[in-house]
């Protein structure tokens, strides 16, 4: 058995500042005409959230105005973004600050 | 006595449709009435077709450049398959699913068109928007139905 030879590392650039990844934020909007009915179904159906999890969502854009419902990469936000446009929820994105 | 909804679930899993000529005809013609709006400015399709980013307009206009179309034939195909199965005595549940997206659409044009509000009081039929009120009115029980529908079998 041997030691394993020294590696020479190479050093972090210092100067270099990566920021962070901050989870992008799917906002759901509250709005007049969505039935919320269809509201707690339809996260259902795209996110596989169970009844009661769907349901409180719901009832948090109904009595907040807007709720997160999913998060992530800026990829996979736009994905969300897209299929809850698709069922004419009002959604938008943003980065978490 | 039992009250019989439009919306039946079948043992096989399909749903039966007990729907008047009247309704039938109403689900044929409106699709196309609203896809002939498609591409035109008309500000009462905002709704179908709303921002992703609000506070970065370069990321808006590549998200919309990349996605418009698609979402614009999503809207399509669903509108497109409850004109073509209007008149069917059943569907499957794939059918029932783009009916309830189309009817949902249909919903948010119109309601966008009056201006609905979220509490709702009874239709003045002297209101100019009164036929209108009671379409909506009409698109929102069926659409619940269809939800219900859907969702026994979730």
């Amino acid at each position: 058995m041997t030691a394993p030879m020294p590696v020479e590392t190479e050093r972090p650039d210092v100067d270099e500042v990566v920021e962070p990844d901050r989870p992008w934020l799917v906002i759901v909007w509250n709005d007049p005409i969505n039935l919320m009915s269809y509201v707690a179904f339809v996260f259902q159906k795209l996110f596989g959230y169970s009844k009661e999890k769907a349901n409180k969502l719901m009832m948090d854009v109904h009595l907040k105005g807007r709720a997160v419902v999913s998060s992530g990469t800026r990829e996979r936000a736009e994905l969300d973004v897209f299929r809850l446009h698709e069922h004419g929820l009002w959604a938008t994105m943003e980065q978490s600050s | 006595m039992s009250f019989v909804g439009p919306i039946g679930r079948n043992r096989d899993g399909s749903f039966k449709l007990r729907l008047g000529p009247q309704e039938r005809e109403l689900l044929r013609t409106l699709p196309g009435q609203l896809l002939e709006l498609f591409g035109s400015a008309d500000p009462s399709l905002r709704r179908l077709f709303p921002p992703a980013y609000t506070d970065d307009a370069e990321r808006e206009a590549e998200y919309q450049r990349f996605m418009a179309d698609d979402l614009e034939a999503r809207h399509r195909a669903a509108l497109e398959i409850l004109a073509n199965t209007a008149d069917n005595p059943r569907l499957d549940e794939e059918e029932l699913t783009a009916w309830m997206g189309a009817l949902n659409d249909l919903r948010l044009v119109l309601g966008t068109r009056i201006d609905v509000q979220e509490d709702m009081v009874d239709i003045d039929d002297d209101d100019p928007n009164a036929p209108a009120l009671h379409l909506y009115g009409y698109l929102t029980y069926l659409q619940s139905e269809v939800i219900d529908a859907l969702a026994s079998g979730l």
